[in-house]
């Protein structure tokens, strides 16, 4: 993809406050009207891209494109973006109506056109009768929905989001993010969204950008990143519960063996992303990819001793010991086992992940 | 009652049981004169009559003739209450030259106080608004700078100040007190405005950008209408502490523009003639007046503001 027909391009983009560095080098392209989910856990540095592809973090090096246009030092008014954040950040003393056209009011937008943009905004995300009241007469969901809205009205081109969602309860949340998704379907625009809820990002996006550290490890779309993580730290953020690793060696006797005590799995239909070295690597696998006492027809099958059972109502976490590290399954309820027993399980190695020394795919 | 030891230990003992069915049940009995309650309300009505005695005397000696005081019960109530001393000190006390009371300070310190306030709060809170939400390089020393400032004894600056202000040909005149008024009203107040501004969400000034308000814009119609508390705070703080001062007020400027206090202080202390105790009294009084009704008529939203800054909201 190239700067023309990309809607946010960040080129090389770094950002150091004193002698932290917070970005490394960055590159992130976002096609015309994708959805893209920022996605890590907190310090990586995925807020303060938001905030730098806004415009209110000044960048120490790099460049920002919108829309094909060299954005990198224009204010962030004038970058065609709206953002929602966090903390819903209404401006408390105005009402919903003065709180959506206040960026208009600023611009000199028109009464006639205002009220036009308010009304359709209004519309689309159903604040109407709100329209009077202030922010603190307003719930969490419908706060959120008004901050919505004054990106909406701006009629911009990307809209950014801070973890809008990370304020409300999971009843709310999930709710509002099915809205997200339907808003995103209509108005078919550029979004970036900043999470750290894997839920959300695997939901939402079109694809995902992982970060750690202010670098992006993956970016990809969700089931590739969910199937085949580029390396451990990937792996282990994606998946709730997560995902199984065993420590262990490869060896190859006339073919790729995983050894990890006396468990020993041959690896022949697994695809490996490059020419793989005998020594010692971690073996993954999701416990919704491992078959529990499900009979014949696993390619590779061991037995386990099974060591906490936890009931999560939909489907049940069974906690085992395979070759005396941890491992963990998930099974429906009623295929649940108890603790102590021996259960024998099963799984296809084409599902697994494998990673070198270093945590890098394999 | 789910643990089966509990259950089974109560069953066995029977005055337990009936324990636990006739014990005591709802909140408990708490006698009005408990030896907490007296020691409490004790201490706060001799601190109380303390600081309220003072005042008392004041008042009962304002409403006094010289003839009754002279008796010398200063707690008696004024047995033929009279406004004369009141009229006195407002219009005919001689201080100094003038002979025409508090009432020419009085406009004075009005003349001094409205634009020292006006002029101190609009500075300090683009001020602390400016180091709260823009920074800039040396931002941070800048404010350290200012800071230091508030440690600094102001008698170490008179002479200094009684020079700049005769280079600038500001001394002696009303607008020249202003001026230092508002310089040292500038430390204390841009702390006072920086945290606060600092305290409001950060995501609010930065939507207002996304907005595309600038500079003022933000401070105008985003932070100001969101911080009235502050602005309440600032704005007793100093009327009072302008409406009190004496040292500046006698340093800065002459006889004719005296602030209140400064006349005050001429009426009580001078030597010539007869002490006008009930003169003296009332004199006070009206000089603490303005105050005072600032305190009682904002009190509430004094103490909301001081919690306000102090805890985010």
């Amino acid at each position: 993809m190239n700067v023309a027909n990309a809607s946010v391009s960040v080129q090389d983009l770094s950002l150091s406050f004193g002698s932290v560095t917070v970005l490394k080098s960055l590159n992130l392209d976002v096609a015309e009207g994708e959805f893209v989910v920022l996605l890590g856990p907190s310090g990586c540095g995925k807020s303060t891209l938001l905030n730098c592809i806004a415009g209110l973090l000044d960048i120490s090096d790099g460049r920002i494109f919108i829309k094909g246009k060299n954005v990198t030092w224009e204010e962030p008014a004038d970058r065609g973006i709206g953002m929602v954040f966090q903390s819903y950040a209404l401006y408390p003393q105005m009402t919903v109506e003065k709180n959506l056209s206040f960026g208009l009011r600023v611009a000199g937008t028109p009464k006639d056109e205002i009220d036009k943009r308010i009304a359709r905004a209004a519309e689309i995300l159903q604040i109407g009768p709100l329209l009077q009241r202030k922010p603190a007469a307003l719930s969490g969901g419908q706060r959120q929905r008004v901050a919505i809205g004054r990106a909406l009205v701006r009629d911009v081109d990307v809209f950014l989001f801070d973890e809008p969602l990370s304020n409300l309860d999971a009843k709310l949340r999930s709710e509002l993010r099915v809205e997200i998704k339907r808003l995103h379907q209509k108005l078919a625009n550029t979004m970036i969204y900043v999470t750290h809820d894997q839920i959300e990002a695997m939901t939402l996006a079109d694809r995902i950008a992982v970060m750690r550290g202010g670098v992006i490890q993956q970016f990809d779309a969700p089931q590739v990143i969910y199937n085949r993580p580029v390396n451990r730290f990937v792996a282990g953020f994606l998946g709730s519960p997560g995902m199984n690793f065993l420590d262990g060696r490869l060896e190859n006797d006339g073919g790729w063996h995983f050894v990890a005590g006396e468990l020993k799995v041959p690896l022949a239909s697994y695809d490996f992303e490059r020419e793989p070295s005998p020594g010692a690597s971690v073996f993954g696998i999701r416990p919704e990819h491992v078959g529990l006492n499900s009979g014949s027809g696993w390619p590779f099958t061991a037995q386990a001793s099974v060591d906490v059972v936890e009931p999560m109502g939909s489907d049940t976490l069974v906690w085992l010991k395979l070759a005396d590290q941890n491992f963990t399954v998930r099974v429906t309820s009623e295929r649940a086992p108890q603790s102590g027993e021996s259960v024998e399980i099963g799984f296809d190695p084409m599902r697994a992940s494998l990673f070198d020394e270093q945590g890098n795919r394999l | 009652m789910s643990n089966p030891a509990v259950l089974s230990s109560t069953i066995a003992g029977a005055d337990a049981v009936r324990g636990e069915l006739s014990g005591p049940r709802g909140p408990k009995p708490r006698s009005v004169l408990s030896r907490r309650n007296i020691f409490l309300y004790g201490t706060l009505f001799l601190v109380a009559v303390y600081y309220l005695l003072p005042l008392y005397v004041m008042v009962v000696t304002s409403l006094k003739g010289m003839p009754e005081i002279r008796l010398g019960n200063i707690f008696s109530p004024p047995v033929e209450i009279t406004f004369e001393p009141w009229v006195k000190a407002w219009s005919t006390a001689c201080t100094g030259l003038n002979c025409d009371g508090l009432s020419r300070g009085f406009w004075n310190s009005v003349r001094i106080t409205v634009p020292s306030v006006i002029l101190s709060i609009a500075l300090a809170s683009v001020n602390g608004y400016a180091l709260a939400n823009w920074r800039f390089k040396g931002a941070d020393i800048f404010f350290t700078i200012l800071i230091v400032g508030a440690f600094i004894p102001y008698q170490v600056m008179l002479y200094p100040i009684v020079i700049i202000l005769r280079e600038i040909g500001l001394y002696g005149s009303l607008w020249g007190l202003v001026l230092v008024h508002s310089i040292f009203g500038m430390p204390i107040l841009t702390l006072l405005f920086r945290n606060y501004f600092a305290s409001l969400p950060d995501e609010l000034f930065r939507a207002a950008r996304v907005d595309g308000a600038g500079f003022w814009g933000i401070y105008l119609r985003i932070m100001v209408p969101m911080s009235m508390p502050i602005f309440v705070v600032a704005l007793i703080i100093q009327i009072t502490g302008i409406w009190n001062d004496f040292l500046f007020g006698v340093v800065y400027t002459r006889p004719d523009t005296y602030p209140m206090t400064v006349q005050l202080n001429n009426i009580v202390n001078s030597v010539q003639g007869v002490k006008e105790y009930n003169v003296n009294m009332a004199a006070t009084l009206i000089t603490g007046l303005v105050p005072l009704i600032i305190y009682f008529v904002s009190g509430k939203l004094f103490v909301r503001g001081i919690a306000a800054g102090a805890v985010k909201g």
